[in-house]
């Protein structure tokens, strides 16, 4: 998992605040490219062994959440940051993707992996209808009618209710007394193998978006973010890509969402509101649009954070408070979000604590 | 041919013809230098009037596929993408437009080198000076032996030095690629540096067209840039 809109901060800082700053000459290239990937899957290993024996049952139900909407922010993120179309409706695509995994694992025997694949294409099919009207509008429109849409299939999942082992199309009984829960794969039944599997499934989520971003498709969408105009004097066909790009993202979403059924055992209507798609396009603009890493941060954000903040005994609503101040922080200061801001205010700290350390009294110029 | 777009008429039965190498197209502001680039790639529909490059009617081809037939052009502001390495600029109008079926790494490295920019290819544009982005626009439009290449007042903004290397860049252009180039330009020396040939537009219509030397010398032309005394 490279994030590709992290190159070395130097560059970026050139490029984002203008000549302000010299850009550092380039590193070399060999030991950055040998380290990151084993750095990656240190880390990935680490999250996989280690982590689920460390966390109580709570945090790992947390972490499993998390992983899911890191997903879900993976492709929002491919969506705003790297074609620049705002969708405001990939929570709606999520609860479809939910659905979907719910009614085949109720109806079928078919496989876990199966099923995710499955509620993946069905729902890339449908996301990709949400995103027809990108065809046509930009911008505020695009988000409007996006969420207007998100509305409208919230609207319906609240009448047609998610599956609980019923019969027909809708598999709903409202009647049923006993309600079987939602399978998971037989490989993983405990809460650990699930956040297991589930961490692994979203390691392919994000490789396949990473293929897609080092390949002809992230290119083109480069392009487009850029000048829809220029993008299409080079060759580039922007209808087809922007449906592409709505196409992966649905198709990650509705894995997400299969996962998201496994995890949850019973899924209600009422945990899928149309507002969620906004409190998502926040987190993911927090967490980074631009980049990879930024879809975990907006996960963690998004799913992690408020457990935290309930086993801490502060009331969770503060994180609509602290997300709105994000969002405009992140709007008007740091345009990359956290991963690209934190790790320069650390290497700012880093260089203030080591000016301090080699003159006791501190200087009065300040940082530059 | 004729664009309008509303009560304007900014090309208004405009007829020109140019010749294969690298020809220039010069006219005060407003003139319709770009309109007639923005008609040329597809961007603007003109309400009649027809394009013939090479015997095929361009008019008929959707914007995106010509550049596959072989349109490419850089932009008044440049659009080189930022997010983009170098190499993959200049790779991704190759693999959007088959021509030539050279490896696509080799051509794309001897677009890079033709431009004479001298940075590693891995490099991000967004960390680029203007000058070298444009160069990289210039190599994105020359890439794969494109027929027609279209060049935006591509000095625009660039301090003297670059633009004389600019100038040496596309007056090698038609060897590169056997096409035509069209250069819309305001830098007078640098437009007779790299054309042979040079049309002028006025208010939407063609004033003059011929040898480049000819023609800006001639009294119309220079009438049109600094004005006549009877209207001041």
């Amino acid at each position: 998992m490279d994030a590709t809109g992290v190159e070395s901060p130097a560059q970026d800082a050139a490029a984002v605040e203008g000549p302000a700053q010299p850009a550092t000459p380039r590193r070399p290239l060999e030991p950055r490219s040998f380290i990151r990937p084993v750095v990656i899957a240190a880390l990935f290993l680490f999250v996989l062994l280690a982590l689920p024996s460390l966390f109580s049952t709570y945090y790992i139900d947390a972490s499993t959440q998390t992983a899911i909407y890191a997903i879900v922010a993976l492709g929002l993120g491919v969506l705003v940051g790297r074609v620049g179309m705002v969708s405001l409706g990939q929570a709606a695509v999520l609860a479809i993707g939910a659905w979907v995994a719910a009614r085949l694992l109720f109806a079928t025997g078919l496989p876990f992996p199966v099923v995710l694949l499955a509620s993946g294409l069905i729902t890339m099919v449908l996301g990709t209808l949400v995103g027809l009207p990108a065809l046509r509008l930009s911008g505020l429109y695009l988000a409007l009618i996006t969420l207007m849409l998100a509305g409208a299939i919230t609207v319906v999942l609240a009448t047609t209710n998610f599956p609980n082992g019923g019969h027909g199309f809708l598999g709903y009984n409202g009647a049923s007394v006993h309600i079987p829960p939602i399978r998971r794969p037989s490989i993983a039944q405990g809460d650990s193998a699930f956040f297991r599997y589930s961490v692994v499934v979203g390691a392919l989520m994000f490789l396949l978006t990473l293929f897609h971003l080092r390949a002809k498709p992230g290119r083109a969408w480069a392009a487009i973010r850029q000048s829809e105009s220029a993008a299409l004097a080079a060759g580039i066909n922007t209808t087809f890509y922007k449906l592409w790009a709505f196409a992966l993202a649905s198709f990650v979403t509705g894995v997400a969402g299969g996962l998201l059924a496994g995890s949850q055992h019973y899924l209600y209507s009422i945990d899928f509101q149309t507002q969620d798609s906004i409190t998502l396009l926040a987190v993911v603009l927090m967490g980074g649009a631009y980049s990879l890493w930024g879809a975990i941060v907006a996960g963690f954000l998004l799913q992690f954070l408020p457990q935290l903040f309930t086993s801490w005994g502060i009331s969770p609503d503060w994180l609509t408070i602290l997300f709105g101040v994000g969002v405009l922080q992140v709007l008007t200061t740091a345009p990359r979000g956290i991963v690209d801001q934190l790790p320069k205010d650390l290497a700012r700290l880093g260089r203030l604590l080591a000016r301090l350390v080699r003159r006791p009294t501190p200087s009065t110029s300040g940082e530059t | 041919m004729t664009v309008r777009f509303g009560g304007v008429t900014p090309l208004d039965k405009m007829s020109v013809s140019f010749e294969k190498g690298t020809c220039g197209l010069i006219g005060p502001n407003g003139a319709g230098k770009t309109t007639f680039f923005n008609v040329l790639s597809g961007f603007v529909k003109p309400v009649s009037g027809s394009v013939t490059a090479f015997g095929e009617d361009l008019l008929r081809m959707v914007h995106f596929r010509r550049a596959r037939w072989g349109v490419r052009r850089t932009f008044q502001t440049e659009q080189a993408i930022e997010e983009l390495s170098v190499f993959d600029n200049v790779a991704m109008i190759h693999e959007h437009s088959k021509l030539g079926g050279g490896s696509r790494r080799q051509e794309v490295i001897d677009a890079i080198r033709f431009v004479g920019l001298d940075v590693d290819p891995d490099t991000r544009v967004g960390g680029l000076g203007a000058g070298q982005r444009r160069m990289v626009e210039v190599a994105r439009a020359v890439v794969g032996r494109p027929r027609l290449v279209l060049l935006d007042e591509p000095a625009a903004g660039l301090p003297d030095e670059e633009t004389q290397h600019l100038g040496d860049v596309i007056r090698r252009i038609p060897e590169q690629t056997d096409g035509m180039t069209i250069l819309v330009d305001h830098d007078m020396s640098l437009v007779s540096a790299c054309c042979e040939v040079t049309a002028v537009l006025d208010f939407g219509r063609l004033l003059a067209s011929g040898p480049t030397a000819e023609v800006l010398r001639d009294e119309r032309v220079i009438r049109a840039y600094l004005g006549t005394e009877e209207t001041g």
